[in-house]
């Protein structure tokens, strides 16, 4: 009785402070919810899918799509709590890559494979808690931080397997990525995923942690003032980030069926491309579970869509890049013209239309010396 | 005069930080050439040393763009993708066109840096989008650009005029190319950054940018000035990159831009920006440098170099933090 009141207090309290000192919104509040768009979105990206390829809508291949993203959902939902409250994580690719390596190493050792994936898991998430202390206690900013175990565990990876790779693992183990759940086509890891993004959407937007994590992101001084015990929660986030990259390790090994060191590199721009898609506020304090989810699924069926009309692997960085700006600059290029309308005079329409010119000059450039496919190096 | 104060105490801490940084990063150079040395002389020769100069060059010129825009709080995450997207463009130009000279070649690639660096500024300081997902985004974009453009192709050593692979690896004063390049480059930064306008306009807006703003600096300019800056540097390292290593590839100069940042960070850029000297990077490039060197006399694995900057940035970072809690402490 006495602690529903507290946190009844506290939930009071953290909502007072979100309403204080939420930065103002006036068009995004005007168009009501983002994810209204993202809903949008995946309808269009749907119909576009279906008119571009019969085997879109094949559950066979929908499945095996989806299995292959969920890795990348699985990460995204610790990193919706650490955007939320102001922070960033980069080194979760990083931290996958030293985990499934280090179970690697032990399994090439002749160690059972599931000691080896406790061994993991553990190791990830010790990552995790350097992560959160070096933030919380020694009170740097979480991009240095993060920038530089990013470096540290990718490293440390390379360390344990080298140039060697593990394969052959059992098939009790594969099926954490591979398998489906009995008589469904439904895979293991969508399940995985879609249990976990339960949980995080509760926690985060019907307990009092997740009201703390607004309030620490929207104004941290003040969550402080106000009784939130702001170091012990980013410590909390961060091994929860460190403990979940492991966990997707081992569903990204199993998948493969092997790894090498370099398992998961550039994962972390996509998982922050998702989360920011789905509305959250990079600056912390503002966002919702289903709008990731929802730039989630968007993103996986621009992806995919891509894959049906064969564009390469590392020209959807192109188009998942553009997302990632745009989703940012739009919102605050019409917030610009809604609050104070467009304001042309001629310097302004000058510099605009020089750089235009330049980049159309450089795209000129660009197409005019562009290889011709086939004829190598010419 | 809440404003000032901050003002004020930043102005006294931080350069105490930076004087204190090369101090240290000078004793630990010293320290690890004698270890090193100690295990394998063959690490302290005038050859060696030329080595570790030319290996480092590139870094230098890109180091030093990085720092100034860390110095107005920022980050440039692009610039692997920049100096990979303007390498593949200049040399598919320069092997269509063998006969060109030298200087186009170089001057192309800082004119295609400067507008993929332009790109960058805008929108971050027009834009407003915060830098590290700005340049994380661009990343991707540029990285993806190389294939688009390439293809899947590359192109060979033998696909490169002479004359570009020598722009390097000839030596003038008994020193490469390479590393005159980046000694000019250094000491066109040093008078930028100390006696120049906009050059102490960069710290101002890195200290403070509300009283930047105040005082009358005009700071979106100054961050799309940085951004610009970098563009330029990478589009010369570009230059540098093809014609040391004769070749352009798909994956060119990927993570570097690590390098970069761990070269700043480690030589006492403050990543919270206002601070950074050019002494310092150079330092902390030519610490990256020594260790890339050593690990191969010393027998160590060449997979534990990752690892290693990775924990160099992060001593960097905690040492500084502890060393400028404890000057503020004195005050």
């Amino acid at each position: 009785m006495i602690k529903s009141n507290a946190s009844l207090d506290m939930e009071s309290k953290s909502s007072t402070l979100v309403n204080e000192f939420a930065p103002k919104r006036p068009f995004l509040e005007r168009f009501e919810r983002w994810e209204w768009i993202l809903v949008a979105l995946i309808i269009i990206v749907v119909i576009l899918n279906s008119r571009l390829s019969p085997y879109f809508l094949d559950a066979q291949n929908l499945s095996r799509t989806s299995s292959g993203f969920m890795e990348i959902g699985i990460l995204m939902l610790p990193m919706v709590f650490i955007i939320i409250s102001g922070n960033i994580d980069l080194s979760v690719a990083s931290n996958l890559g030293m985990s499934a390596s280090l179970m690697g190493l032990l399994f090439n050792l002749g160690v059972n494979i599931w000691v080896a994936a406790f061994a993991a898991i553990l190791l990830g998430t010790c990552g995790g808690l350097l992560n959160g202390y070096l933030i919380a206690r020694v009170k740097l900013p979480s991009l240095v931080v993060t920038l530089g175990t990013y470096a540290f565990y990718r490293g440390l990876a390379y360390v344990f397997l080298g140039d060697q790779a593990a394969r052959d693992y059992p098939e009790a183990f594969t099926y954490l990525g591979q398998g489906k759940l009995p008589g469904t086509l439904l895979p293991f890891s969508v399940a995985l995923f879609v249990v976990l993004a339960i949980i995080f959407g509760l926690v985060l937007h019907k307990t009092t942690f997740g009201r703390y994590l607004f309030a620490i992101g929207n104004n941290q001084e003040a969550a402080i003032y106000s009784g939130v015990p702001v170091a012990r929660i980013k410590i909390m986030l961060f091994t929860l980030s460190g403990f979940i990259s492991s966990l997707v390790a081992l569903v990204l090994a199993a998948r493969f069926g092997s790894t090498r060191p370099d398992i998961g590199t550039g994962l972390e721009l996509t998982v922050i491309t998702a989360v920011v898609l789905g509305g959250i506020n990079i600056r912390g304090g503002f966002g919702t579970m289903i709008g990731a989810a929802l730039s989630l699924i968007l993103i996986g069926l621009v992806r995919f869509g891509m894959g049906l009309v064969s564009i390469q692997g590392q020209v959807q960085g192109v188009v998942i890049g553009m997302l990632l700006i745009l989703s940012i600059l739009l919102p605050s290029i019409f917030r610009e013209i809604f609050a104070s309308g467009l304001r042309a005079n001629r310097n302004s329409i000058l510099s605009v239309l020089a750089i235009t010119a330049l980049f159309v000059m450089f795209f000129i450039f660009f197409f005019w010396s562009r290889a011709t496919p086939l004829i190598p190096g010419s | 005069m809440n404003l000032k104060n901050a003002f004020v105490n930043r102005s006294n801490f931080l350069p105490a930080i930076a004087r204190f940084r090369e101090t240290g990063i000078s004793i630990f150079i010293l320290l690890l050439i004698v270890a090193v040395t100690l295990r394998n002389p063959s690490f302290l020769t005038a050859d060696n040393f030329t080595d570790i100069l030319l290996n480092i060059s590139i870094l230098v010129i890109v180091a030093l763009a990085q720092a100034m825009v860390i110095i107005t709080r920022g980050i440039d995450l692009s610039v692997s993708s920049m100096i990979g997207l303007v390498a593949m463009m200049t040399a598919f130009f320069a092997n269509q066109y063998p006969d060109m000279p030298i200087f186009i070649i170089v001057l192309l690639g800082m004119a295609l840096g400067a507008i993929l660096g332009m790109f960058n500024g805008l929108i971050i300081s027009y834009g407003k989008v915060p830098p590290i997902i700005a340049t994380l985004g661009t990343l991707s974009i540029y990285r993806g650009l190389i294939f688009f453009y390439s293809q899947g192709t590359w192109i060979n050593p033998f696909e490169l005029p002479k004359d570009l692979k020598l722009l390097t690896k000839g030596t003038m004063l008994g020193l490469p190319n390479a590393v005159i390049c980046a000694i000019v480059v250094a000491l066109i930064v040093y008078y930028f950054l100390n006696h120049t306008r906009p050059g102490r306009d960069i710290y101002a807006v890195g200290s403070n940018p509300e009283a930047a703003e105040y005082s009358g600096i005009r700071t979106k300019r100054v961050i799309f000035l940085v951004y610009l800056i970098s563009g330029i540097a990478c589009g010369l390292a570009a230059v540098m990159w093809v014609s040391r290593y004769e070749a352009a590839q798909t994956n060119t100069a990927q993570g570097f831009e690590l390098q970069t940042v761990a070269a700043g960070v480690v030589g006492g850029v403050n990543i919270s920006g206002g601070v950074g000297t050019v002494p310092g990077v150079l330092l902390g490039t030519f610490l990256l440098g020594i260790i890339e060197n050593s690990l191969p006399l010393l027998h160590i694995s060449p997979f534990w170099q990752l690892a290693a900057q990775g924990l160099l940035i992060l001593i960097a970072v905690v040492s500084d933090s502890f060393i400028s809690r404890s000057v503020q402490r004195k005050e």
